[in-house]
Formats: C-alpha cells, sequence, structure tokens
C-alpha cells in the first residue's frame, strides 16, 4: 500500500526576482500554503500567469504552468479548463492585466468560468516603471501622471460580481487568512477572483508614501469593503455546457440528391436571378439547382448581397453543367429573372449586355427594360391564384425552366418537398403554366 | 450520392472528421457560417464551441485547449486575423498545433463584409512579430475546402505550428455540387505526445518533439516567451538561437511535405496561368477554354501557399516564357512568383473591386 504524504511545498528552489519589501512574494508564499492545505498534485495544477511582475510567479511553483500574453491570460486558463475540467487551474495577474484583459475578466465572470483569479494589484506597472494602471487611484503621482492621476480606478470586484462572478474576495498581502480565502476560492466550483493589493516598492511606495497603513486607509478612502464580496453558488460553464450538450443528439449524416430525372442541357448555362433580399431568392435558386441535380447536372449557386438581411438587393447565380465545375463569375447570364427593383439596380448594367440568344424574363413592370435579349413577360396577376411576393422568383426560375428545359417541372418539384412544398409546388405550378415550351 | 453545399459546410466536415475536438470563434462575416455550425454539430460529438467575447478571447481559448489535449480550430476573416495577430505569434513560439480558417473578405479595415477577396495572402504569413513561418493552405473547389481541413489538421500536428486554411467569401458561402464520395479523408492520427523530459528540444533543428499536455500526470511548462528547454524565460544567446533556428528549421526544411501544387502541363505550352484559392477555379476553365480554342496553355493551382512551394512552381515554370498570375488582390502573390520565376517575364491579373476574376479575363490575357 503507498501512503501519499501532503506536499512539504510547492514552490521550487528558486528564490523570486522581487524588489524588497514587494507584496508579491508574500501573496505567492500564501498561494503555496494554499496549495499545500489543499494537497493537489502539482501536476495538476497549472497556474496561468501574465505579463508583468506578475507574470514571472509560475516560474516559482513546481506546479504545471502556462505564462502567455498581457491581459490573454484568463483565455487561455478558460481554454485549459473546459478542455480538462478536473485540472486546478489558477491564474495570476496584476492590475495590468485586468485593464488590456478587461473584457476577458468580466466575461469569464459573466460565464462563470470554473477559475481562480489572484489579482496582484499594486496600483501601477511596476515592470515597465511605474506608469498609472487602471486601479491607480485618483490623485496618485506614478511616472505618466505626474500631475496627479484624473482618471477614476476600477473597482475589480464589482465588476466581476455584479456580472456573475461565483466567489469573490478583497484584501491586501497582508491580511492574516488570505490563505484561507485562497483555499475557498480554489474549491469553489465557479468563478473565483481575489483582488490582493500589495505594495510597489520601486514605484508607488516611494512616489506616494504609502505603507501597509496607507494601503490599507486607501480602500477605505475610496468607500471599498474588504472580504468575502460576492459568493453564488451557480455551475460553472463547462459543466453547464456538458450536461446541456449530453441531449444535443447525434451527427446528422449529410442531406444527399438523388438523380431521378434527366436534362437535356449540353453546354453550360447560367442564370441570375435578381431580386430583393428577404424575399426567398436564394431559396429559389437552390431550389432550382438542386432540381438540376436531381437532373443529374451539376450546379453551382453564388450569391451577392449587401450586408443588411432584409432589404436592398439579392442576387444568386445559377450555373448548371454536364461536368463537375468551380463557382465561377458570370459576366453576361444565359438566363436573366428579374423580380424586383431592387434587383434592376443590380443587373440593369447586365441586362443591357445581353443579346440575341439570350433570354430575359420578368413581369410587365419591368418589361421595358433596356435588353439586347429575348424578353419573356410573365405577369403574376393573370394566374389565377395569388403569388406573394416571397414566391415570385420561385415563379420566374419555373418559367425559365420551362421555357429553356433545362429541368422538368418534376425535378423541380421534388427539389421543393420539404417544410415549404406547398407554397413551393404552388410556384412552381404557376411559373410552368404560365409559359408554353420553347 | 450527391451535395449541394457550401464550403463552410465542408470545412466543418472536415474538421469534425480529423477529430477536431474544440472550437472557439466571433461572429464575423463571411466566417459565421463555419462558427455557427460548430456550435450546432461539436457538442454532439462530444467537444466544446465557445463563442468568444471577441477574437483575442476565442484563439486565446483554442490555445489553452490545445495544451490541455483538445484539437482546435477557430475561424474568422481580416479583420479577427488583425487581432489573432498577438497570439499567432503565441503559437509559433509555444508550438501550439492549430488550424485557423481565414475567410477572406474585401479590405482594408472592416472593408466589404459580404464582398470577396484574397488580400490576406501575405497577411498570414506575415500577420505577427518576428517573421517566423506558419504554414498556409488554399482550397479551390468545396471537395478541396474539406480535403485541406482535414490536410490543415495533419500539418499542425506535424509541424506543431498554427496552419491557415486561407479562403474566401464566395467558396465558404456558394453553394456547389459534390460527390459523397469526395468528401473523405483517412483519419487524422493520434496526437505524440509525452510526459517525461523537458518539454521543449531544439536539436536536431528540423525535429518536431512530441507536446507535454496539461493533465497528463506530469507537471507541464508552456511559455509564449523566448525560453529554454524547460519553457523558462532566458537570455542565453546560444539557446536563444537554436530554439529560434528550430522554429524555422521544423518547417522550411520540411517543405517536400508541405508542398501541394495542382500542375496541369502541355508540353506545347509556353504560358502558364496560376492562381490559388477561389481564382483556381477560373485559372481551370480558362485552360480548358484556351486550349479547346488551339492555344496551349499550363495551369497550375497553388494549394499550399506557404512555405512558398518553390520546387514544385520551379518544375512547373520549366520551358515557360511568361508566367500569368491571377489574383484578387493588388499583386501580392506575385511578388513571391517574380523571386523565383528567374527571366521569365510575370504578370498580373489583379482584381479589387470585389468582383471574381473570369476566365475571360485571364484568356484575354494569355491568348
Amino acid at each position: 500500500m503507498t501512503t501519499v504524504l501532503p506536499l512539504p511545498t510547492y514552490r521550487n528552489e528558486k528564490p523570486y526576482p522581487f524588489c524588497p519589501g514587494c507584496g508579491h512574494g508574500s501573496i505567492l508564499d500564501t498561494l503555496n500554503e494554499a496549495l499545500v492545505i489543499l494537497g493537489t498534485d502539482p501536476a495538476e495544477v497549472v497556474i496561468v500567469s501574465d505579463i508583468g511582475c506578475s507574470g514571472l510567479s509560475d516560474q516559482y511553483f513546481a506546479t504545471s504552468a502556462f505564462h502567455g500574453l498581457h491581459g490573454r491570460s484568463i483565455t487561455y486558463a478558460t481554454g485549459i479548463k473546459l478542455a480538462r475540467p478536473e485540472l486546478t487551474v489558477v491564474v495570476i495577474m496584476g492590475d495590468g492585466g485586468t485593464g488590456i484583459g478587461g473584457t476577458h475578466l468580466i466575461n469569464a465572470a459573466r460565464r462563470n468560468i470554473g477559475v481562480t483569479v489572484l489579482v496582484l494589484n499594486n496600483l501601477n506597472f511596476g515592470m515597465t516603471g511605474g506608469q498609472h494602471s487602471t486601479t491607480t487611484p485618483e490623485g496618485a503621482i506614478t511616472s505618466t501622471t505626474p500631475l496627479g492621476n484624473l482618471e477614476h480606478p476600477l473597482e475589480i470586484c464589482g465588476t466581476v460580481g455584479v456580472n456573475g462572478a461565483g466567489y469573490v474576495y478583497r484584501g491586501t498581502s497582508f491580511d492574516e487568512a488570505l490563505h484561507d480565502r485562497m483555499v475557498d476560492a480554489i474549491q469553489h466550483p465557479g468563478f473565483a477572483l481575489l483582488d490582493i493589493w500589495d505594495l510597489c516598492t520601486a514605484y508607488f511606495v516611494p512616489k506616494n508614501r504609502m505603507g501597509k497603513k496607507g494601503l490599507e486607509q486607501t480602500i477605505d478612502q475610496l468607500g471599498l469593503e474588504k472580504g468575502v464580496l460576492y459568493q453564488r453558488d451557480a455551475q460553472d460553464y463547462g459543466a453547464a455546457y456538458r450536461q446541456a450538450a449530453a441531449a444535443a443528439g447525434v451527427r446528422r449524416a449529410p442531406d444527399t440528391i438523388p438523380i431521378e430525372f434527366a436534362s437535356p442541357l449540353e453546354a453550360a448555362m447560367s442564370f441570375v436571378v435578381a431580386g430583393s433580399a428577404g424575399a426567398k431568392v436564394r431559396s429559389a435558386a437552390r431550389l432550382f439547382g438542386e432540381a438540376g441535380i436531381r437532373s443529374g447536372l451539376w450546379a453551382t449557386l453564388r450569391g451577392d448581397y449587401p450586408v443588411t438581411v432584409k432589404t436592398g438587393h439579392s442576387v444568386s447565380q445559377v450555373i448548371m453543367s454536364r461536368e463537375q465545375q468551380p463557382p465561377v463569375a458570370v459576366t453576361i447570364p444565359d438566363v436573366l429573372v428579374l423580380a424586383s427593383d431592387d434587383g434592376l439596380k443590380k443587373v440593369a448594367g447586365m441586362a443591357a449586355a445581353m443579346g440575341p440568344g439570350q433570354l430575359l424574363i420578368t413581369t410587365p413592370e419591368f418589361a421595358s427594360v433596356a435588353t439586347g435579349a429575348e424578353v419573356l413577360v410573365v405577369d403574376p396577376d393573370a394566374w389565377s391564384g395569388r403569388i406573394p411576393k416571397t414566391q415570385l422568383a420561385l415563379v420566374l426560375l419555373a418559367a425559365a425552366a420551362r421555357r429553356t428545359g433545362v429541368v422538368t417541372p418534376e425535378a423541380l418539384a421534388a427539389a421543393g418537398a420539404g417544410p415549404f412544398e406547398t407554397a413551393n409546388l404552388a410556384a412552381i405550378e404557376a411559373g410552368t403554366s404560365m409559359v408554353g415550351r420553347p | 450520392m450527391r451535395e449541394f453545399i457550401d464550403g463552410a459546410t465542408a470545412i466543418v466536415r472536415g474538421a469534425l472528421d480529423s477529430g477536431c475536438t474544440f472550437f472557439a470563434g466571433y461572429p464575423i462575416t463571411p466566417a459565421s457560417g463555419i462558427l455557427m455550425q460548430m456550435m450546432r454539430e461539436l457538442p454532439k460529438t462530444g467537444g466544446i464551441a465557445v463563442q468568444g467575447e471577441d477574437e483575442i478571447a476565442s484563439i486565446g481559448m483554442c490555445i489553452g485547449a490545445t495544451l490541455a489535449g483538445a484539437r482546435a480550430m477557430t475561424a474568422t476573416s481580416g479583420p479577427g486575423i488583425s487581432l489573432y495577430s498577438e497570439n499567432i505569434g503565441l503559437a509559433i513560439m509555444g508550438e501550439v498545433p492549430l488550424v485557423i480558417v481565414d475567410v477572406q473578405r474585401l479590405g482594408p479595415s472592416t472593408g466589404a463584409a459580404t464582398t470577396v477577396a484574397q488580400g490576406d495572402v501575405q497577411f498570414v504569413r506575415w500577420g505577427t512579430a518576428g517573421g517566423y513561418p506558419i504554414i498556409a493552405l488554399a482550397p479551390s473547389t468545396v471537395p478541396e475546402a474539406y480535403r485541406l481541413t482535414a490536410r490543415a489538421f495533419e500539418l499542425a500536428e506535424r509541424f506543431r505550428c498554427p496552419v491557415f486554411l486561407l479562403t474566401d467569401k464566395e467558396l465558404t458561402m456558394s453553394l456547389t455540387t459534390v460527390d459523397s464520395e469526395s468528401l473523405t479523408h483517412d483519419p487524422v492520427g493520434a496526437r505524440a505526445t509525452e510526459s517525461a523530459g523537458p518539454p521543449y528540444r531544439y536539436e536536431p533543428a528540423d525535429a518536431v518533439f512530441p507536446i507535454h499536455e496539461f493533465g497528463s500526470g506530469a507537471t507541464v511548462r508552456f511559455t509564449g516567451s523566448t525560453h529554454d528547454q524547460h519553457a523558462l524565460i532566458t537570455k542565453h544567446g546560444p539557446t536563444i538561437g537554436a530554439l529560434n533556428r528550430h522554429l524555422i528549421a521544423k518547417i522550411e526544411d520540411h517543405r517536400d511535405e508541405i508542398e501541394l501544387v495542382e500542375v496541369d502541363a502541355d508540353g506545347d505550352a509556353r504560358t502558364v496561368v496560376l492562381g490559388y484559392g477561389i481564382t483556381g477555379g477560373a485559372v481551370r476553365t480558362a485552360v480548358a477554354r484556351g486550349r479547346a480554342a488551339g492555344k496551349a496553355l499550363t495551369g497550375v493551382v497553388v494549394q499550399s501557399l506557404w512555405p512558398l512551394p518553390e520546387t514544385a512552381l520551379r518544375k512547373a515554370f520549366d520551358g515557360m516564357d511568361r508566367v500569368i498570375v491571377a489574383e484578387l488582390n493588388p499583386g501580392l502573390y506575385r511578388r513571391e512568383i517574380d523571386r523565383i520565376a528567374m527571366d521569365r517575364n510575370v504578370v498580373g491579373i489583379e482584381r479589387i473591386d470585389g468582383d471574381l476574376i473570369t476566365p475571360d479575363q485571364i484568356l484575354e490575357m494569355a491568348m
């Protein structure tokens, strides 16, 4: 039988590189105490460090470690925790990291990612020359606030606390029970943050004549509370995700299309459908293309539309061919289907460039459009049933199919099966019936 | 059986069939289709897909997850690659296998979200500080999008580096008819890992060593800073030199494993037409039409853009007087072709107005 003895330390043998009197070493010693209390396998503890003086921390521990980019430590910690939920993930960042990585801080709290964040908050950038940070108190002198800091300091604990963090504590490196709070934080299943104020003896202390007492007074003067400020029992994101994913089902097999009809098409033929966004132009073009595939052809469909979804133009280009083909640009199509004024604005030049042997299919509204192509006018009002705007593109494409003979009405109908079958079949019947064969 | 699918669907299937277990991304046209499909499909396979708060978080999560044993992919467009930049450097330095899909749109800046371009071809190569190599693949058809996604995962694992799948709005969002059988790939093998010894090794320079993953039972250190073999920050010159030479040699010395170029050679041709990505389709069509019209042409579609497939390209250029490079940018890849084309006449067909280069445009230049 093997007996596992508690590790005497999670530190390695290397002395800290911090300045005399710097609070960082004391906080890291406290983390070590907490890890000893917890007794977790050091390989299963991942210290994710940020940049700056606090970013050196991971090198003094015998645990696993990830040293990444400034402000991004929480994102790496999130990835590690999601991929391996059994690991203990501890982020060590400075007040600098809360500025440059503020969005990650808020969002990890909001998601309740099960990591512990230690903010070594010494109120300025110690490594790069004592510049002010997001937590520098108003009026403080730093190398970049020679006139006194004019910015309001970030309230880290409140920010993560009101946004869903599981456990939030504020204190200083001098707190007697800090190791116990670290144990609580690490044991909390959700997002835990300890905002630990400490002294930067290289810069902030001499410039602002601050000591232990001054540090604690500053917290008071800012009207900030100390101690455990937020505690919320909620499932962490990873656990919630895995639980929800259990009901996600299995990957569906791809939708395959059988070849069950024939097409007389020999040379490749291009169709452009121009209409309005939101009027099911692309859906109609897709149905048309699928009818081609059901007829043994190879179809491609390219779309052109603005960034808006339900306004402006929607132009779809379908090429049918006997051979497999990549999507290529069509300058002048064999058939242009024009369904609306939005569409005309996009394809007026194309219509004008079309000539004999090419076909333009449209409604009476655009019957006099400038083009050299043969114009086939389909009047939706002449049809016995009502044709909604969202079916017009399909009506005109069905007319194009009928006139060119590229696919049969049966192939269109087969492609139109599914949730919109009734509307599709009505449109296909209307378009097919209103034009004759060539 | 046939299918009518877009490139995004092919990329997602390629990723899932390659054992991708983690995805994080931020919505951006024209890459959102990949994000949405991954969010829907990955949980069904036991994997995890996250919509990050921004692109920086998304790639950061992917890197963290990879080091914890996941096989990760992210997808964005040019503006997102801008935000990925620092973490691309981290993945290079820390030797993280990662697949990054760049669905290019017209730039610069936010440019035109729903408009095609190929303006990121140099950006992905030089998009982070330091100038160290990455690998980039560019599919020109939907089946290629599937296969090259799988290939990207293979190369990422093989070389422990970020691999870009450089695609574009048209290939990703256009529907193409494909044979279901063409969307198959051999499974991507398990990751080489180890848990003993130092996490990094640099000798021999071109060798790639197994990854040390978090949660493997042994203590693991990872760093994005210049480091020694134990992932400890170093300023020791010989160690730094060995590390950086290794980051270069592991890719550059193995170009032959990465090169992927489709050459449709015509023994009588004196002109070669070259394209990549979506423009590859216009190149193939133009070459076929040119030949039908009695003009001998050689067509080249480059699938592995970086490192530059010099051996295959030099061979394809052998006997040619003229190289026509077609691309949807101001001649960005042509700079590389110029560099290796010797005294051949290199001319460009550039399109930066948001439309595709047409086969006719190429033929006009080639005939």
